[in-house]
């Protein structure tokens, strides 16, 4: 069955080409669903955790949506240029690619960046995760998907660095193609953090 | 200084009978250390086995792994029923039981049946499905290793530091800092977590393996049993997992970072934990139990001489059991008091899973049904297999009844159900999967008659030990009690319970010599298909050559090899066959085992410098994975032509 050609295998993109790349492509795919059901049981516990307050913040008293906006503009439109970068990819065109990429992982780190500055507030203000189960599961989910995203960055980073190293190969653009899998999953899942933590937090 | 000391070597790491356990294992080491450097085997050691990235290779060690955790596992298991033999014993104490307890239960469930399941499916399922290797042969090895360095990690915990005490299922709060203050916790959590990870990963690739690389002609409803069972244990492992990560990850952030998930105060909530626990842990089950039943489909069918009766109501039931395992969880803490409501919905679709299972039984039952049946001792162990699983899965659907849980829940009655089907179930399919797939991996066939022996003491011994235990549940023994006075009516079936502990024991002893017998007088398999099986893996040669198949077989029907010995396509044509692509070995799975090792010790002591240079050693070597490819060696064509020679099967 494998890499069982219907079509003209040089008719594929380029990271489909190679019968273990799509393999790899698949298995990515298969880690992404179980990376799904991870979260999903952190936005469980989150969502059961959110009146467990004790002598700390309420949700409301520690959420500005400012600086959260920022970090929403910035991941979505990495999102958007990371799929340029893909585009690119597709057309052959390495310079653009490698502009489009280096673009996503400045918005990325800014992402962390501002993340990190607002953690640090969080805690100036407020106080440590210590304080309630509350706090513990908002940086605890809020976290893990920065952690997420921090090592897409590195992971980006890489990639930079193989893409000039050694050009665009099929083995290569699979790998660029999976972060791009990667990282437009996460953007998913911080539009679910905006909504459940962040807006529904501010509006009750 | 002290103070370090103090912390490695606390007063539980130095009671006798750990100081006399660590004496054996540096004796064990030293000897075998001694034996490799007398034969010079340290380069053999490294570049056959320590770095392969062949599945059936991987295999075996998966295979030595679980011996050793069964050993271990089972030691402790003596050690909790020579304490509980009789009334006011002082064998063990307090603290002592509640650690062995622990680390029988965790070792068993992770460090035995797991790796025994791998073990099987690394060596059996490509072979069945008729591919060349798994699809992500180095990713394989990475779970291996990630899955070996974890076991390493979770058995020092007796050695240095404190072995974990608050039972497998590791609830919270006592898991919690305040009330467990000691490193034991820590092990339990970091080598769970490491080697949950090489699980996912495994799932992933037995997923892609058996979605994409059957063999042609293959298609899924044409597959062998157990490689559907592989196909939705793996799913379940996925999508089951990763609760089990938040699950320890939280109780580890408390720990050791201060969040209070599960803490007292706080506004924590310590049955979150419970919940978390069993949405992984009621999946975990079947991830265990559904292997031995697709074991049992292929054995039931080769020993009786017939195809599998009712082939789809058997994938059928297994995908309705899988998906109605995520709806159960809340069976295991009905007392909880979630209400009328919850505990009826919970409670019903417990028993539902009992109709699929039924199913299953009466299938195997219909498979026999005027067959020729050849009972050898992987049939004997599907024999034994029906009638103990059925009196397990009776007994859980009397735990589902909620009323009743309430007097059953955590008594022995408990204990003796899981250990029911978890042993009636899994260990006896997966010792019949040792006696069927053996030659395959070795080349000869374990001694029949010893492995009856050992069957039958293992069977009865099972029986003596664990139908008392139904009856101590009902007189009101609760499960994890280290001692109990005299009077109550408890110290007869105890006493027996013991006895028949001790006959496993014997049972297990007799396995192991049968197998080093077994191996010194070989009886080889010249055929590649002693048992006249009708799967794919016994149309090559025993043991399987590395290359797996000369020439990828095509496959028109279920039972692909017996249609083609019906059909005398039983030999390969000379000219097919053609140069084989196979992955190089490589070191980089090993080194990633060992920079999680040291990144979970360090955790475990939070020595965090260690734990920070585990952690770089991880990127660094993924990062090096990037841009280093292992790349390919390639086996000629007259290569595989002269080894496929020798059992004679090629036609010019
Ligand atoms: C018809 C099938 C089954 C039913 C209806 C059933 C039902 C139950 C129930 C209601 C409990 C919770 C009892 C309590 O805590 O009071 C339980 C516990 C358990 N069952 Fe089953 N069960 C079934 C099959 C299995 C199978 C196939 C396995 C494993 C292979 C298994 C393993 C366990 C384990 C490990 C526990 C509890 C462990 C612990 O608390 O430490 N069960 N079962
Ligand atoms: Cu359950």
């Amino acid at each position: 069955m494998i890499g069982q050609v219907q079509t003209d295998a040089r008719e594929r993109p380029l990271e489909f080409r190679d019968r273990r790349d799509n393999l790899a492509i698949l298995g990515f795919w298969f880690f992404l669903g179980s990376d799904v059901v991870l979260f999903s049981c952190l936005f469980a516990v989150y969502a059961v955790f959110q009146g467990r307050v004790a002598a700390g913040p309420t949700p409301r008293q520690l959420i500005s949506l400012g600086p959260v906006l920022v970090e929403t503009v910035a991941l979505l439109t990495s999102s958007f240029t990371c799929g340029l970068a893909i585009a690119a990819m597709r057309r052959g065109r390495t310079g653009p690619l490698a502009a489009w990429l280096g673009v996503t992982m400045l918005l990325g780190a800014g992402f962390v960046g501002m993340e990190i500055h607002e953690f640090a507030t969080d805690v100036r203000l407020f106080g440590t995760w210590h304080q309630s189960g509350f706090l513990s599961a908002f940086f605890t989910l809020v976290g893990t998907h920065g952690g997420h995203v921090s090592f897409g960055v590195l992971w980006g980073a890489a990639l930079l660095v193989l893409l000039w190293r050694q050009g665009l190969t099929p083995r290569v653009a699979r790998r660029l193609y999976t972060f791009s899998l990667y990282w437009h999953f996460l953007d998913i899942v911080w539009v679910f953090i905006f909504t459940v933590v962040y807006l529904a937090g501010k509006i009750t | 200084m002290t103070h370090l000391l103090a912390q490695l070597f606390p007063p539980s790491v130095l009671r006798p009978m750990e100081l006399g356990a660590d004496a054996s294992i540096v004796i064990a080491t030293v000897a075998i250390a001694a034996f490799l450097t007398r034969k010079r085997r340290w380069g053999w050691l490294w570049r056959e086995w320590l770095t392969t990235v062949d599945h059936k290779k991987i295999g075996i060690m998966y295979l030595i792994a679980a011996m050793l955790g069964l050993f271990r596992g089972g030691v402790d298991a003596l050690l909790l029923r020579t304490q509980l033999a009789v009334p006011q014993n002082t064998f063990l104490g307090a603290e002592h039981y509640n650690e062995i307890f622990t680390t029988h239960g965790t070792i068993m469930v992770f460090f035995m049946a797991m790796p025994f399941i791998f073990a099987l499916f690394n060596i059996a399922i490509p072979l069945m499905i008729g591919a060349r290797d798994v699809a992500f042969p180095r990713l394989n090895a990475i779970s291996f290793w990630l899955f070996a360095f974890a076991f390493l990690l979770f058995n020092m915990s007796f050695v240095v530091g404190g072995s974990p005490n608050a039972g497998w299922t590791a609830y919270a709060p006592l898991t919690e800092l305040r009330f467990n203050p000691s490193v034991g916790e820590n092990y339990y959590l970091l080598a769970l977590q490491i080697s949950g990870i090489g699980t996912i990963a495994t799932g992933i690739n037995f997923l892609v393996t058996i979605l994409r690389l059957r063999a042609p002609g293959m298609t899924l409803m044409r597959m062998p049993l157990f490689a559907w069972s592989a196909l939705i244990t793996s799913s379940l492992i996925i999508f089951a997992f990763p609760a089990l990560t938040v699950a320890l990850a939280l109780t580890m952030l408390d720990r050791l970072f201060g969040s209070s998930f599960f803490t007292i105060g706080h506004a924590g909530m310590p049955m979150m934990y419970v919940n978390l626990f069993w949405i992984w842990g009621h999946p975990e089950v079947y991830i265990l139990v559904l292997p031995a039943f697709g074991i049992f489909s292929e054995v039931v069918a080769t020993f009786s001489g017939k195809a599998l009766f009712g082939y789809p109501a058997m994938v059928g039931s297994m995908i309705a059991i899988s998906l109605l395992s995520y709806g159960v969880w809340v069976h295991h803490f009905f007392t909880m008091g979630a209400g009328a409501a919850v505990n009826a919905f919970f409670g019903i679709s417990t028993m539902l899973i009992a109709i699929p299972t039924g199913v299953k039984v009466f299938n195997w039952i219909f498979t026999m049904w005027g067959g020729r049946v050849r009972t050898t001792c992987a049939m004997l162990w599907q024999l034994a297999f029906i009638p103990t699983f059925v009196i397990g899965g009776a007994t859980g659907v009397m735990l589902a009844v909620v009323p009743g849980d309430y007097q059953f829940h955590n008594s022995y009655f408990l204990v003796a159900h899981f250990h029911n089907v978890l042993i009636g179930g899994v260990v006896f399919g997966l010792f019949s999967g040792l006696y069927y797939w053996w030659p395959k991996m070795f080349g000869y066939t374990l001694n029949e008659r010893q492995g009856k022996w050992a069957f039958w003491f293992f069977l009865i011994g099972f029986w003596v030990t664990f139908f008392p235990q139904y009856l101590l549940g009902l007189e009101g023994m609760t499960r994890r009690i280290y001692i109990y006075p005299h009077g109550l009516g408890w110290s007869l079936p105890n006493l027996v319970s013991t006895g028949g502990a001790y006959a496993m024991g014997v049972g297990f002893v007799i396995l192991v010599y049968s197998i080093a017998y077994s191996a010194r007088h070989k009886d080889l398999d010249l055929t590649g298909d002693p048992w006249d099986g009708r799967t794919l893996e016994w149309s090559m040669p025993s043991p399987a050559p590395e290359y797996n198949f000369a020439v990828l077989p095509k496959v028109s029907t279920r039972d692909a090899w017996w249609t083609m010995k019906q059909a005398g396509r039983t030999s390969i044509r000379l000219g097919e066959i053609e140069p084989i692509t196979l992955p190089k070995n490589t070191g980089m799975p090993f080194l990633l085992g060992l920079s999680f090792f040291v990144a979970g010790l360090g955790a475990v002591f939070s020595w965090w410098p260690v734990a920070l240079a585990g952690l770089g050693g991880v990127l660094a070597l993924l990062v090096w994975g990037w841009f280093v490819e292992t790349g390919d060696h390639v086996i000629p064509a007259h290569e595989v032509r002269r080894s496929e020679t020798l059992p004679g099967r090629l036609e010019a």
